[in-house]
């Protein structure tokens, strides 16, 4: 069920594996200080690559302050607006934690944050599994060129781009390797085209 | 997977496979929340097209269509123009003209589906034609297995009773052998179809030879209401000979589960006692029903 993958060899590294896990860092400790210890906290990765970034974040967070987070995984697909602009995806997996979101801060962690529309199915999913009290959202590459009113509580890097400009963040549970990668598309009617539609999740 | 699920064999392993992980998706996604409805197929129309009596199939699409948000019209051919004499094709192209994206239909006849689907522009989903095939009926019976047994290649999966005009055991043998599992047909010689030696199955008369190196055993209807002949000499004979009693169900491996496509008369092709064992999972298929029909669906109607 893995999406076709275009080879990671093409683009600019804006993130090398250092740059991602300092990063990783920064949001772990953000999170533990604006959630005052991130107590009733938990981080829902929103697949593919958000998952193993929800991890991470919850590992480091263990590691500076002995606090486990609960995880899970929050799919979008079946919530998303723009289905019908292309072949049917694969789902990916929801998985709440055992204590689900009712009354719980939940942090939606996502790889780029690019139109918002993403994040909207995201807030639209969430609905239907319960009442968190509050939700933020925590992203390792703000891209910019949003088209909803949404903005993330955490942001890895602030990534200036143009629209037709691609960012691919890599993380090494599922690329085999941790960066972000800025690429120029690839000349109209090549192969690139399905994956700038990823993006614009 | 193209634009209309008619026939099992329209399935590669990669896309049956696919399927079947999507409906397992769906059955987790939707278990024990409060809002089972999805908003995916929100604004689409699936119209559901039954010129035969069905309970479980045409609850099952619809059931499945509505937590899909899709809307959804029932059409049976009674009480409809079709008891004035109107063709599936005008049928067909009054639903066309209703917007219908997809149309699911059964129809007594073999190949309804397949012209049905040269007629409409939506997608159309075979849920039974004739004598010949029950897509997603076999999905089900796969992902059931699958659940159950935890795998599909290697089973060995013996169909038993009425092959002949069974359109279960056709698209079950042709989902089955793509997925990998090896299928024996056992029935009376009347009731097996000619050209049998072709499909990708082996065949056999004696089922108690059959049920100790089984892993699933699947028990199918007599179809009374397409026999204008006599098949074999007395329902008593039958049950003798390949009804699934207790003494026979003995004979499978502990492992093995009974399967039944539904519905079923108790007492002729399977025991009561059979079909309310752990073993049966005549319950489960149903409820795995709902789940698969939405994968389909979402396949189908959920992207452009």
């Amino acid at each position: 069920m893995a999406y076709a993958e275009a080879a990671p060899s093409t683009g600019k590294t804006i993130l090398t594996d250092s740059d991602v896990h300092r990063v990783i860092d920064r949001i772990a400790h953000q999170i533990l200080e604006k959630t005052r210890g991130a107590a009733d906290t938990v981080l829902l990765g929103i697949p593919t690559r958000g998952v193993p970034l929800a991890h991470r974040i919850a590992e480091r967070i263990h590691a500076f302050e002995g606090i486990r987070v609960p995880v899970g995984s929050l799919d979008v697909t079946l919530y998303r607006d723009d289905l019908r602009s292309q072949a049917p995806r694969p789902l990916g997996p929801t998985q709440l934690p055992p204590g689900g979101v009712d009354g719980k801060r939940v942090i939606l962690v996502d790889d780029v944050l690019f139109r918002g529309r993403t994040v909207r199915a995201a807030l639209d999913a969430l609905r239907d599994l319960g009442r968190p009290a509050s939700v933020q959202l925590a992203v390792l590459v703000d891209r910019g060129h949003r088209e909803l009113p949404i903005r993330a509580d955490y942001v890895g890097k602030n990534l200036p781009t143009a629209v037709a400009e691609q960012v691919r963040v890599l993380v090494t549970e599922v690329d085999g390797v941790d960066a972000v990668v800025i690429s120029r598309p690839a000349p109209a009617g090549a192969a690139g085209g399905d994956r700038q539609r990823r993006e614009a999740r | 997977m193209t634009r209309h699920l008619l026939s099992a064999a329209d399935l590669d392993a990669a896309e049956a496979t696919a399927l079947l992980d999507t409906a397992a998706e769906l059955a987790r996604l939707t278990a024990g929340r409060e809002v089972k409805k999805l908003p995916t197929l929100r604004g689409r129309t699936v119209v559901n097209l039954f010129y035969e009596d069905s309970t479980r199939t045409r609850i099952s699409f619809e059931a499945a269509a509505k937590r899909l948000s899709a809307d959804v019209i029932n059409f049976s051919a009674r009480g409809s123009s079709v008891a004035k004499g109107e063709g599936l094709k005008d049928t067909a192209l009054t639903l066309q003209a209703m917007g219908a994206d997809a149309v699911v239909v059964r129809h007594s006849a073999s190949g309804a589906a397949h012209r049905l689907a040269g007629w409409v522009d939506g997608s159309v989903i075979n849920a039974g034609d004739g004598t010949h095939e029950h897509p997603t009926q076999a999905l089900l019976d796969a992902y059931t297995m699958r659940a159950r047994l935890g795998r599909i290649a290697g089973l060995k999966v013996a169909i038993v009773g009425d092959v002949l005009h069974s359109r279960v055991a056709r698209s079950n043998v042709l989902l089955l052998h793509t997925l990998g599992a090896h299928v024996t047909l056992v029935a009376p010689p009347t009731l097996l179809p000619v050209g049998v030696d072709a499909w990708p199955a082996t065949t056999s008369y004696d089922l108690d030879a059959v049920l100790p190196d089984c892993d699933v055993v699947m028990m199918l209807r007599v179809q009374r209401e397409r026999m204008d002949d006599s098949f074999f000499p007395s329902t008593r004979e039958y049950t003798r000979r390949y009804g699934l009693d207790t003494a026979r169900a003995r004979r499978l491996p502990e492992h093995a589960i009974v399967m039944h496509p539904g519905p079923m008369i108790r007492g002729m092709e399977i025991a009561p006692e059979v079909a309310d064992s752990p073993r049966s999972t005549v319950t489960e298929q149903v409820a795995n029903g709902v789940s698969v029909r939405m994968a389909v669906l979402y396949r189908l109607l959920g992207g452009a």
